[in-house]
């Protein structure tokens, strides 16, 4: 059972409190785009067996989206941060390398 | 190989069953093969076996990092059906389920296929009429499925409640042909038959690399050593990503948990196999009394073969609302398997970026039901280099395209 502690109300919210939103940080792409960047945009996730920066909504709770940075092969999470964000915090990617060494970086 | 047959048990029998042989051979990896396939689950020992019974190409290896079969296909509810809604997955569908009709003859070995009949309840007058529409596509697609209504849902499973509070049986998709089969006896059955081909099944060998040379694969690397192919199968299920990361590519697939469950024995209570898609929980009983159960998919990316406990609780939730009757059963076992899930909820059988590898993957929440098919396709695939009728519509780049094979109801859980 996931913990999540939402970066707005404060909560340690379960995981029946939050609605999974899917991989976090995409790149929009849209009219005008080529074929590929649309493509990748629309359907070719990470879907990385380790660290993982991913969209959750706190929707029984404040109701507001969240980036959470989990690790897909334990189910360890390293931290919680608000959405308006463009690329992860440095304090949690400093964790999360602290943890997994060979971890390439948020790319 | 010694045919199992009535003559052999009983020579066995006055034997005390000490001249059985292995059903498969361990062998070591030879330095090259003609062609390789990663992943000796169902759907990679039936490309296999197809490759060398259809296409005579016997010169192959199977890589498994664990053990035969013990993935996803030890994992599923070993349900087989075919009432699909677009018709290239009718058409591939029902093809594997066409072939586990005689597989058990066809491999000399007895995958307990019992085609004893499928229900998909509908629950809500929607879902009636997604139904009708199916039964309607099944007809012109040549898939036998009937609409049946409430009362005959009540004479094949008396166990049900059809007139529920919340979501009263409406009536039902019935499928008579469809069912259920041993799943191990599948993967061991395509196993013996690809090892008696001269095929190398070889366990414990994980790959860590895929090697290529001017855009064509040359070979892998493994924990047993290089290995040279110039024709790569990567048949992986749930870490299809990261096979296809080692070969170059991003696939459309990501990674999630499925859970089922079985109860504890029980007598034989209900002889066909039981879908309720609104309230979500599917139910058969195996040939040992369990009932077994299929249970929800996690909405996140997860790896570890376990779930998140609040699935089984919705399932068994909805499963003791249809069926009162089980309220008081214990379970027994509870998994989790991870699933490749594609954006149209149909899988990949297709050519790659990279020259003379193919990938067979996004199977997703079922793919136990399509393993002959999907190895016959796959298998097609492999050995002309070009996919055949089965495989056309299924290429990685129908999502670039737009082409897409919507089945998103496909597995009859909400994705």
């Amino acid at each position: 059972m996931l913990l999540l502690e939402c970066p707005y109300c404060g909560v340690k919210a379960e995981e029946t409190e939050l609605s999974p939103g899917g991989e976090a940080h995409l790149k929009r792409f849209g009219p005008g785009s080529s074929d590929d960047e649309f493509e990748a945009y629309m359907f070719a996730r990470k879907n990385p067996k380790g660290v993982h920066f991913e969209r959750w909504r706190h929707a029984y709770g404040c109701g507001k989206w969240i980036l959470a940075a989990r690790c897909t092969a334990t189910l360890e999470v390293f931290g919680t941060y608000v959405a308006q964000s463009s690329a992860p915090p440095a304090d949690i990617v400093e964790k999360i390398k602290a943890k997994r060494p060979e971890w390439k970086g948020f790319s | 190989m010694k045919r199992y047959s009535v003559f052999a048990l009983a020579r066995e029998a006055l034997n005390h069953h000490q001249g059985w042989e292995r059903a498969w051979k361990s062998p070591s990896p030879k330095a090259r093969y003609d062609a390789i396939i990663i992943g000796a689950g169902g759907h990679g020992l039936a490309t296999a076996y197809y490759l060398g019974k259809n296409h005579g190409l016997r010169n192959v290896a199977i890589l498994e990092k664990g053990w035969l079969g013990g993935g996803n296909t030890g994992r599923n509810t070993t349900i087989i059906r075919s009432n699909y809604l677009q018709d290239p997955s009718a058409a591939l569908y029902e093809k594997a389920r066409s072939l586990y009709e005689t597989l058990s003859q066809d491999l000399n070995y007895n995958i307990m296929f019992s085609p004893r009949g499928l229900l998909m309840l509908a629950q809500t007058h929607h879902e009636v009429r997604g139904y009708l529409r199916t039964v309607h596509a099944n007809t012109l697609q040549g898939v036998a499925t009937e609409w049946i209504g409430p009362e005959r849902v009540k004479e094949l499973v008396p166990i049900i409640n059809i007139d529920g509070p919340r979501y009263p049986i409406l009536g039902a998709l019935y499928q008579a042909r469809g069912g259920t089969a041993r799943h191990d006896a599948v993967a061991w059955g395509y196993a013996r038959a690809c090892s008696d081909m001269g095929m190398d099944i070889i366990q414990q060998c994980e790959v860590t690399a895929v090697r290529s040379e001017n855009g064509q694969v040359t070979g892998v690397e493994t924990t047993k050593g290089f290995i040279g192919t110039t024709k790569l199968g990567i048949v992986v299920a749930g870490h299809s990503g990261q096979v296809a990361e080692m070969a170059g590519f991003r696939l459309p697939v990501e990674s999630l948990c499925l859970q089922a469950l079985v109860s504890e024995p029980i007598k034989p209570c209900m002889d066909v196999v039981v879908m309720a898609n609104t309230v979500h929980g599917y139910m058969s009983q195996s040939d040992k009394g369990e009932m077994v159960i299929g249970g929800g998919t996690d909405g996140f990316n997860n790896y570890t073969q376990r779930g998140s406990f609040h699935h089984i609780e919705e399932t068994l939730r909805a499963l003791i609302e249809t069926f009162p009757m089980i309220s008081r059963l214990k379970m027994l076992r509870q998994w989790g398997g991870i699933v490749d899930m594609t954006g149209d909820r149909s899988p990949i059988i297709s050519k790659t970026p990279l020259g003379n590898c193919f990938i067979n993957c996004g199977w997703g929440t079922g793919g136990f039901k399509a393993i002959p098919g999907s190895g016959w396709a796959m298998a097609e695939l492999m050995a002309r280099g070009e996919p055949g009728p089965l495989a056309a519509e299924f290429s990685m780049y129908r999502f670039r395209e737009g082409r897409f094979i919507d089945e998103s109801v496909a597995a009859g859980v909400a994705h």
